[in-house]
């Protein structure tokens, strides 16, 4: 039991690695700006077991949520900005 | 060649830093004296249950005028900046689906009341202006992913954006003339610790930041999803 939290931490450490690498150097923009809300979210689940509810609740809302919301909004307005054929 | 050793040296020292940092690390046994004082004093202090959201809007008051300025001028240059884009009259609607249109009929309402409730509550429980703000915000959020086409009136978020700050600014000034300083929240009656009606002024200046980030979120979202092209 006294194990368990501390696997659990690192864990999800692993993961948020895991997500940051993929989120450099993935070759789709759209999976790298997942992966970027990935690292957010489980860095707001690793808040909450490092007991601060308040920091988790903004990096859920605002890390997660609305910038991953936010960069797919300007690729897409980015993509609409690029003519076509030009690029793959 | 060199570049690469450059950075690999970077890395190296970075991590060098980082891991003196790690095992050096050792939990305080007690709290310091700062944190000593706010744990013990807030209740009686203050009346607020959260001790985070006492320091937030009391303690550190205004700090958190900076911060909600801070925000206030990255939403004005976000609007600024895009204000010179063409807005196109008539866009061809993109279909979306069955599933996120229904879904969002069900969940907005839900997702604008939890916001509200956090807001509401930040003095009782965890979360505050900020976080209930930018849970409103992800609500129009979604409706603006359900239907790219709806439009929000710029004057009304921009009138609760400019009242939540002009009565926030004001409770402040309150603070001056009825109680200890500049955002004191013993200008009303303390009341008993746990109750929403508690805390003085806490639960007013909490819920206008919650109103004017949420506000600020939307207009910035709404800039976003109006401007065609730059």
């Amino acid at each position: 039991m006294i194990y368990l939290l501390p696997a659990l931490s690192g864990l999800l450490c692993f993961t948020m690695l895991v997500a940051a690498v993929v989120a450099i150097g993935g070759r789709s923009m759209s999976i790298a700006i997942l992966a970027a809300g990935l690292v957010s979210l489980v860095a707001s689940v690793l808040f909450l077991i490092l007991a601060s509810p308040d920091v988790a609740m903004t990096e859920a809302a605002i890390g997660s949520g609305l910038t991953t919301f936010l960069l797919f909004f300007v690729l897409g307005r980015v993509r609409a900005g690029e003519h076509d054929g030009e690029q793959p | 060649m060199i570049k690469r050793f450059i950075a690999l040296a970077l890395v190296v020292a970075v991590g060098s830093v980082f891991a003196t940092l790690l095992f050096g690390y050792t939990p305080d046994a007690d709290l310091n004296l700062t944190a000593r004082y706010y744990a013990e004093r807030t209740a009686a202090d203050l009346g607020a249950a959260n001790i985070v959201t006492a320091i937030v809007v009391t303690y550190r008051g205004l700090d958190t005028l900076g911060e909600v300025t801070v925000l206030f001028l990255s939403a004005s240059i976000v609007g600024l900046v895009l204000a010179k884009g063409t807005h196109a009259p008539h866009r061809t609607p993109v279909p979306v689906g069955e599933l996120l249109t229904t879904g969002t009929r069900f969940l907005v309402p839900l997702i604008l009341l939890l916001g509200v409730y956090v807001f509401v509550n930040g003095h009782l429980t965890p979360g505050g202006g900020f976080q209930g703000g930018a849970i409103i915000a992800s609500g129009i959020l979604l409706l603006l992913l359900a239907d790219p086409l709806k439009h929000f009136s710029h004057s009304l978020i921009s009138a609760i954006e400019s009242l939540a700050g002009i009565f926030y600014v004001m409770i402040g000034l309150a603070g001056l003339f009825l109680a200890g300083g500049f955002l004191d929240n013993r200008i009303l009656p303390l009341g008993t610790l746990g109750n929403l009606a508690s805390a003085g002024a806490i639960p007013l200046i909490y819920s206008l930041i919650g109103l004017k980030v949420g506000a600020e979120f939307a207009s910035i979202l709404a800039a976003l999803s109006e401007t065609e092209e730059l």
